[in-house]
């Protein structure tokens, strides 16, 4: 499958990478002490690592083509997506379904405090990354300041709870409702343009919110936040802090059936195509009666509203809230998560959340690489699985009795 | 009676070039109207005027839908046009190509119905009986289109021709009373474009008016009831198909100045 | 009086910075319609092959004119080398995709490259060499323009004298003309459109790379994280100038560079980032095409 060219090609990407990599990969300065360190070891690994890249994506283009020929001259059939077959046979995924179903029940059980306390941390992410999928998933708009609306569900819950005594199941609704104001508040005169000039204006609000976070002191207590937020009760009952951590992680898996509910609902709704529909073709939508701009906006303001929601949790949970939780970062962690896990796809989202949250804090040497590899795999899962690890189910209509014989292939 | 389109001094201008220069059109109930004319003669951006997609520099456009009185579609948004009555189908065909051949239908009911978004999550009583509407009418829709059996597709998998009919299913889903059809025929086999000329006639048998942009002049003398040919964005001529067919001035815009010396 | 003409001067040297990195964004943006978010990280590589070039230049004793000329050139070249690269990876492959693709793959894109530099060198910030000396004959106007500053309007102002030149003159300009117009066209009457394309992503970076190399002289430290707040700036610029349009972009910077600096001087240093984002909030708002953007009409 390999041929000598190609090895030779990948011998001149490699050179390549060596060259563009050698004066951050294989030279360090300190301009203090002005010492020059050379790192020739790193120059290899780059060599070798660009050059599998080449093979690796050589390989995989070849074994695509090919294998789009043979179904063009149908030696084979398309094959269905391993995610599809999942979902879509009852046999594999109710026995799934039921095993990890009660893994998640008997999880604080069986495992430490700690471990269940990094959980909640997973699960919180899977309802973010949810909230986040009606918006870039379904709708198609890429919203990079989605921490901003996390930020404010966080900062109600601290700031009503400090001044007016709220406590933590009232400010849920209000955490959420308020961030979906300021989702319409952004959204409203931006929803209207271009999609990739919606990107840079939430980039650019995420920034806002977190500045005038960090600088109004009076309002916010700066970068030095607020603390000593209660966390939530349980019928009046005092908590120890494992018992309220296990709380914790039962809401949150309430939190998230809530969220499968509500958000699988949507994407088969009127609403729901309609948003799939934006993401195909703004124009023929408009052509075909949507009002563009409601409709995105509608999708926005529902995501907000999610981030709102999880941004109240978050402070019940770590009782402790500062701008430095809501930076960029946030959001590309909670978009790496849309993208990797599939746009659209419920499932996908789901796995995707758990393997990006919980690896780093499984895999500590891979914590550091963390970011960098979160960028990769937006890059590469673009370029070569835009459709994400678990493809979004087709929806399937129940058609009428009375139509079906007519449908049947002749 | 009023004519249910009436558009009276229609000019666009984009920055210096003047697209479409005091154009008078007229299309009445149960009628097939034609617009033909060479290329760039301004007949898509016609049909972007009419419906919101752009803003006209001047003129007037009147709908005077069946039993109710006339009113303005200058600066509506082009969902606005759709809720009037006036669905249409675009040149370079614009289908939903990852969603199925139903939803595209599906889609087209979208500003007929109105489930919103607490319906969606609650799916309360009104909501599960218009969804399942929806289906219901949007194979109807598929059967008369003769696209019903290919309904689990995904529209970009469909040959080509079964698109452009796509296009039409997914105007109609929209229920309106009068369907703008941009050269429903272009890229079309003799099969096909026989099969098309069909439908329309039974889609204004079903009672709808048809304006059409159109290249194939064998499928326009066949179909329409009059034709007005435009060029340079301007009308040269208008008429019943025999008029125009032995119209010099429409003779020269298609065949050039030549053609007195050849 | 002074404190105004000293600001006015510093707002142009901001504006002249953000105008360099400005023109790529617009470049690209008029080339092939995506915001290249990886734009920022190109202008910080090159700020820090600056650095390295210059330290390593230095220990081994070259003179401080060869030192400025070849630093400039490295990080011209890595800078350039980099955006190449980003352009085949990350944006390439997705010429026929939907339009959200290149722009997720240019968030990550500049995630990746940010977070390849913490790591391959170090998150500290690090202190840049002054390369620009202290010219005796800006001695008088010291109170409210140093030399460096004087530097980088002139510099940048000969860039975009050459880079008009280069795009209204030359060959290559106006197949880079042409491209934007209608890419398909371009292709047919025989221009390499993929070449075009990589020559816009060189000549953008190259210009980054120099202004990285002036504001870190300039600032007299740098560290990775640099090139996100600089790029959102620039592409604040390019959007209010009118994004696309060359003049525009240079116009939206100056602009941007002048409001940030008179803000910060007369309201509130602490919200210097905020000024920037709003001003492009409500460009967006009233003026989506910008000063000089003729507004776009999407063919149907």
């Amino acid at each position: 499958m390999i041929s000598f060219k190609d090895i030779q090609k990948g011998l001149l990407v490699s050179l390549w990478f060596v060259f563009l990599t050698f004066p951050l990969m294989v030279i360090k300065v300190n301009p203090i002490e002005r010492v020059i360190t050379w790192r020739w070891q790193n120059m290899g690994w780059v060599a070798l690592g660009s050059f599998c890249y080449y093979l690796a994506t050589k390989i995989y283009k070849a074994r695509k083509l090919a294998r789009q020929q043979q179904i063009k001259l149908g030696l084979i059939k398309e094959r269905v997506d391993w995610g599809q077959r999942l979902l879509s046979e009852r046999k594999i995924y109710l026995p799934v379904l039921i095993v990890v179903g009660l893994g998640f029940l008997i999880f604080p059980l069986v495992l430490s405090t700690y471990q269940t306390n990094i959980m909640v941390t997973a699960l919180m992410y899977v309802v973010l990354g949810l909230g986040l999928n009606i918006v870039v998933g379904v709708a198609g708009l890429l919203d990079l300041g989605y921490v901003a609306f996390y930020a404010v569900g966080a900062y109600s819950y601290a700031l009503l709870n400090m001044h007016y005594g709220l406590g933590f199941w009232t400010v849920l609704p209000i955490g959420g409702l308020l961030a979906a104001s300021f989702g319409i508040l952004l959204g409203f005169p931006v929803l209207r343009l271009r999609g990739d000039y919606l990107a840079i204006v939430t980039l650019g609000f995420g920034e806002i919110i977190r500045l005038i976070l960090e600088n109004w002191n009076s309002f916010s207590h700066g970068p030095s936040g607020i603390s000593n937020i209660p966390r939530p009760g349980f019928l009046g009952l005092h908590l120890s802090l494992g018992h309220s951590i296990t709380y914790m992680y039962y809401l949150m898996i309430l939190m998230v059936l809530f969220t499968i509910f509500v958000v699988n609902r949507l994407q088969n709704s009127r609403i729901g195509r309609a948003w799939f529909a934006l993401r195909e073709d703004e124009i023929a939508c408009q052509a075909m009666g949507i009002d563009k701009t409601r409709t995105k906006l509608t999708a926005f303001a529902l995501g907000a509203t999610w981030a709102g929601m999880v941004g109240v949790i978050f402070a019940a949970k770590t009782t402790f809230v500062n701008p430095a939780s809501f930076t960029f970062l946030e959001s590309a962690i909670i978009l790496c998560i849309v993208v990797l896990g599939g746009m659209g796809s419920i499932i996908g989202v789901i796995v995707a959340a758990l393997i990006l949250i919980l690896m780093p804090e499984y895999l500590r040497a891979f914590s550091d690489y963390r970011m960098l590899v979160f960028g990769a795999v937006l890059v590469i899962m673009m370029v070569f699985r835009p459709q994400g690890i678990i493809a979004n189910v087709r929806r399937t209509y129940k058609i009428p009795d009375a139509i079906k014989p007519k449908l049947s292939r002749k | 009676m009023e004519p249910l389109l009436n558009i009276i001094g229609l000019t666009m201008d984009f920055g210096g070039i003047r697209a479409l220069d005091s154009l008078d059109l007229r299309v009445r109930h149960g009628e097939i109207v034609a617009l033909i004319g060479p290329n760039g003669a301004g007949k898509t951006t016609f049909f972007n005027c009419l419906t919101g997609i752009y803003k006209p520099s001047a003129g007037d456009l009147l709908l005077t839908p069946p039993g109710k009185g006339t009113r303005r579609l200058n600066g509506l948004k082009p969902n606005k046009v759709t809720q009037q009555g006036l669905a249409r189908t675009f040149q370079n065909i614009r289908l939903f190509p990852n969603m199925t051949v139903l939803e595209n239908v599906m889609i087209g009911r979208h500003c007929r119905t109105r489930a919103k978004v607490l319906g969606a999550i609650f799916r309360n009583h009104k909501t599960v009986l218009e969804e399942k509407e929806i289906v219901r009418l949007s194979l109807e829709i598929l059967e008369k289109i003769g696209l019903a059996d290919m309904y689990d597709e995904f529209a970009k998998n469909l040959p080509y021709g079964a698109q452009r009919r796509l296009e039409i299913a997914r105007a109609l889903a929209t229920d309106p009373f009068m369907l703008l059809l941009d050269e429903p025929a272009a890229g079309m086999n003799p099969q096909e474009t026989s099969e098309l000329d069909d439908l329309i006639t039974t889609i204004r048998d079903d009672g709808l008016s048809i304006l059409l942009i159109e290249h194939d002049m064998k499928l326009v003398m066949s179909l329409s009831d009059y034709i007005f040919v435009l060029d340079y964005g301007k009308k040269i001529a208008e008429g019943t198909p025999e008029e125009i067919r032995n119209n010099p001035a429409v003779i020269k815009a298609y065949l050039g100045e030549d053609i007195d010396n050849a | 009086m002074d404190y105004f003409v000293e600001l006015f001067f510093s707002g142009l040297t901001r504006g002249s910075i953000y105008a360099l990195i400005a023109l790529g964004y617009t470049m690209v943006y008029g080339i092939i319609g995506l915001i290249n978010f990886a734009h920022g990280e190109i202008y910080m590589i090159g700020a820090f092959t600056a650095l390295i070039t210059s330290t390593v230049l230095s220990i081994f004793g070259f003179p401080l004119p060869a030192i400025v000329i070849l630093t400039l050139l490295a990080s011209a070249i890595w800078a350039s080398a980099y955006g190449f690269t980003v352009e085949k990876l990350a944006y390439q492959p997705l010429r026929n995709a939907p339009r959200l693709s290149p722009l997720i793959s240019a968030i990550g894109m500049s995630m990746f490259l940010q977070n390849y530099v913490l790591l391959a060198q170090t998150s500290d910030f690090l202190p840049f060499p002054a390369l620009i000396p202290d010219f005796d004959f800006m001695e008088p106007y010291a109170g409210f323009i140093g030399s460096s500053d004087m530097v980088i309007l002139v510099t940048t102002t000969v860039v975009m004298l050459l880079l008009t030149w280069l795009i209204k003159f030359t060959r290559t300009g106006k197949a880079m003309r042409a491209t934007a117009q209608d890419r398909k066209m371009a292709m047919l009457v025989g221009i390499n459109v993929d070449n075009i394309i990589s020559i816009t992503f060189v000549i953008g970076s190259a210009l980054a790379a120099i202004g990285g190399l002036l504001i870190a002289s300039h600032i007299g430290q740098i560290n990775f994280y640099i090139g996100f707040i600089a790029g959102i700036k620039a592409f604040t610029a390019a959007v209010l100038g009118g994004i696309g349009s060359i003049p525009g972009a240079v116009l939206g910077s100056f602009i941007l560079g002048l409001t940030e600096s008179f803000a910060t001087g007369y309201v509130s240093s602490d919200y210097e980032d905020v000024f920037a984002f709003s001003l492009l909030v409500l460009i967006l708002i009233f003026r989506p095409a910008g000063i000089l953007g003729k507004a776009s009409i999407e063919k149907v």
